[in-house]
């Protein structure tokens, strides 16, 4: 048992850092460095601009979606070179965040599903950061129950017109193309009647929207689609095989493994050493040990967690099902940890005002955000679910839905 | 990166569970449980034929001087198997006292013995209501005798020998503090077993009048000796706690595809389906606790003092939230002598004590982070 690189491994290591420091925009560093949990802005400069730049350098010197097939714009790494790189490549990851469902997720489909024509075509852009890729899936209709989705495509000669809408779309603003998941067929059973297609973003009758969030940002998009033509030649897999093709998507989670989940603890822990309250400094209360404790004990089993996975990589292996329990773990934890530092201010504790709050409002803001970490990604209910059926083998639920015509499911609760 | 146990060991383990399998099925544990026997000496004995006993002892006291990271993937097995035995009194904490501090005369008389089955030791801590601390000890040392009382005792009614911690200062400091090593079966200490929450193991009250006794370790470094063997006992115990997780984890999952109600097995129902699952990140994140705690267990590392109190903290929480759902899934039958729920449940919370409670983990992990951070 021990933390050491492999002899290649110290050697990919070697150059992946000389290569960054060569090459990184250092001039982001600081600021890069400082910038809170979850989302990012830079004072002076357009962040998905910076990160386009790093993207493409990245490409050009072979160091872009390294586990894709060089000819696909990818370096034909191993995974746990992947996990180094991301190691290495430290804050100025941040800059690709909005590559990462383009890389995660829509190139992967496009190579199980796309012709040979379209991966040489799109994916060494995809891969460069000149296009990024946006995901079509989540509907007002289907969240959590993706395949209830009501968006249709009609056969019109060689295309389909598509209508309907998607939401939740994280970066349909700015990207080039989405993956668009389709009902073609509504008189069939709900995962029988789905179809895949990618679509040009600049298509005509596409309208992007975004959505103001709880917490007040807005990060994601709602999408309309009127009339909108696809080409039959931009379908990936069959007529009726959209829910397969689906799956390949959402089952590209390996992307996800070493990758460090935000979880507040350092910050609680920095903010409770530091404060003082009537009854002295904070981490010095008995209560608030306890509690510190049981974070703490999270944090490090969700790190050493990602170490057992990153070394079942090193050693050519799959890794197990325990990287499922990541987001699950996070979600709560951030959102409990906002509110106890909150607590922990007293009645002052409702200002967020950077300016006026303690510790710079970051755990009021962390309040407000912290219900889409629980949501985004899969809900913490089906994550469970997961967890119960995909690691501890137990039965699926009863689906009322299952054998039903899609047009036959009761679309209203009450009335 | 190589964060996991090697083939070898990952071999013993399923040697060690085969073997526990056949020789500890849940009627032994009742055995003892019971109060049939106070505990169970052919499994000991096989123990020690195995080599399970002396797996970390090295090979010139008679151990297989194989190491730590053997030992822990023992003890996850002895914990899955809820082994009614000395093991964690004997191994973790006797043995390990004494590899640290002991003379070669005491390592010579004892270790050979420990791994052969032939003498259990115990670690004479406790004096009643508390946690670990330089200020609980009374019982007093002068001119090379004990007297004073101690209690719980684990496996102190059955013990060869134990570890005793005695007062020789009264400075206020931990200084006051030093280790002796006293043979039971010599005379001037009279074992009585206490009734205790998990009858599969003893817990018992010592008391010492005049009781002769040798110094372990230099005198006044006793309680730097025991925080040392404190952290040790937490990883090995912590590993106990994970394969009673797991186990109690199985059960429940066994139990929810097998049970039907409302014409269904229970195990489709989300709400159980939940429990199980946050049954399984508390053990998920436990295991990935105990692997960083044996890696600075058999490395040294001056890590170990913040990985075993974050280890000890991990798998207290997880076999008690295990074992107590576990109960759960099972409904009113879960709550019955015949089941075996129960007897999860009680080693999950008397391993929770065994080294002090949990809110005292609590704060020591907070206590050696800040020291950490301070450095």
């Amino acid at each position: 048992m021990n933390f050491d690189d492999t002899p290649q491994e110290a050697a990919f290591r070697a150059e992946a850092r000389k290569w960054i420091d060569a090459n990184a925009p250092k001039e982001f560093e600081a600021e890069l460095t400082k910038a809170p949990l979850g989302r990012i802005s830079l004072k002076h400069a357009d962040i998905v601009e910076v990160g386009k730049a790093w993207q493409k350098k990245k490409a050009e010197g072979g160091w872009a979606c390294l586990h894709w097939p060089k000819d696909y714009g990818g370096r034909g790494a191993t995974p746990i070179e992947k996990v180094i790189w991301q190691q290495e490549e430290g804050i100025y990851g941040k800059l690709t965040s909005p590559f990462q469902i383009g890389e995660g997720m829509c190139g992967p489909t496009v190579m199980a599903f796309g012709s040979e024509e379209h991966k040489r075509h799109f994916l060494p852009k995809l891969a460069s950061g000149e296009n990024i890729w946006c995901q079509l899936f989540s509907e007002p209709a289907g969240g959590s129950d993706v395949a209830g989705l009501r968006t249709r495509a009609e056969k019109d000669g060689d295309g389909w017109i598509v209508n309907g809408q998607k939401i939740w779309t994280s970066g349909a603003h700015y990207s080039d193309y989405g993956l668009l998941i389709t009902r073609t067929d509504p008189n069939v059973p709900k995962h029988k009647g789905l179809t895949m297609f990618f679509l040009d973003m600049k298509s005509e009758g596409v309208e992007v929207k975004p959505i103001k969030q709880a917490n007040g940002m807005q990060e994601f998009n709602e999408v309309f689609f009127t009339n909108v033509r696809i080409p039959d030649s931009q379908r990936l897999g069959a007529v009726g095989d959209g829910w397969n093709v689906s799956l390949t998507t959402l089952m590209n989670e390996r992307m996800s493994i070493g990758a460090r989940l935000a979880t507040g603890f350092p910050e609680i822990f920095e903010f409770c050493s530091n404060l003082m309250t009537e009854d002295g400094l904070a981490i010095d209360d008995r209560a608030t040990r306890s509690k510190l404790a049981k974070w703490a004990v999270q944090a490090s089993g969700l790190k050493y967690t990602s170490h057992r996975a990153v070394s079942a990589l090193s050693k050519g292996e799959r890794p197990g099902p325990e990287n499922s329990i990541g987001k699950l773990v996070a979600g709560s934890m951030m959102q409990d940890i906002a509110a106890y530092a909150m607590d922990l201010e007293g009645a002052a504790g409702v200002f967020n005002d950077p300016a006026v709050a303690e510790a710079g409002g970051q755990f009021q803001a962390m309040l407000l955000s912290s219900p889409s970490m629980r949501i985004a990604g899969g809900t913490d209910e089906i994550l469970r679910n997961i967890i119960a059926e995909r690691v501890l083998g137990l039965p699926g639920d009863i689906r009322v839905d299952k054998d039903v015509p899609f047009n036959k499911i009761p679309t209203k609760g009450r009335g | 990166m190589n964060f996991d146990f090697s083939d070898d060991q990952k071999q013993l383990r399923d040697q060690a569970r085969r073997f526990l399998a056949e020789k500890c099925p849940p009627k032994a544990v009742r055995a003892v449980l019971e109060g049939n026997a106070d505990y169970d000496r052919e499994l000991w004995k096989g123990l020690a034929e195995m080599g399970f006993l002396g797996v970390a002892i090295p090979e010139e006291f008679g151990g297989a001087g194989a190491g730590h990271l053997e030992l822990c993937v023992i003890a996850e097995e002895i914990g899955r198997a809820l082994a009614p035995v000395p093991f964690a009194s004997t191994v973790y904490l006797a043995a390990e006292a004494l590899m640290l501090a002991g003379s070669e005369a005491q390592k010579r008389k004892w270790l050979p013995a420990i791994s052969s089955g032939e003498a259990i030791g115990t670690l004479a801590l406790f004096e009643g209501t508390g946690n670990p601390s330089p200020q609980a000890i009374k019982l007093v040392a002068s001119n090379g005798t004990l007297t004073g009382v101690k209690k719980p005792v684990p496996d102190g009614a059955i013990a060869d020998f134990a570890i005793v911690a005695a007062r020789t200062g009264s400075s206020g400091r931990e200084t006051d503090i030093s280790l002796f090593l006293v043979d039971l079966k010599a005379g001037g200490v009279e074992a009585k077993a206490l009734q205790n929450v998990d009858p599969s193991r003893q817990q018992a009250e010592l008391t010492f009048k005049n009781c002769k006794a040798e110094p372990l370790g230099p005198a006044n470094e006793g309680w730097s000796i025991l925080s040392r063997v404190l952290d040790r006992a937490a990883v090995l115990i912590a590993f106990e706690q994970v394969g009673g997780s797991d186990r109690a984890l199985e059960m429940g999952r066994d139990y929810a595809l097998d049970r039907i109600a409302f014409g269904r097995p229970i195990g489709s129902f989300q709400a159980v389906k939940h429990l199980l699952a946050d049954m399984y990140v508390s053990a998920t994140l436990a295991r990935s606790n105990c692997y960083y705690g044996a890696w600075a267990l058999s490395t040294n590392a001056s890590e170990l003092p913040e990985a075993a109190a974050a280890a000890r903290i991990s798998a207290t929480q997880a076999f008690q939230h295990c074992s107590k759902n576990n109960i759960q899934v099972h409904g009113g039958m879960g709550f019955t002598w015949e089941f075996d729920c129960h007897l999860y449940y009680r080693r999950s919370n008397a391993l929770a004590l065994s080294l002090g409670s949990l809110s005292y983990w609590e704060d020591t992990l907070i206590d050696r982070m800040r020291k950490k951070n301070a450095a």
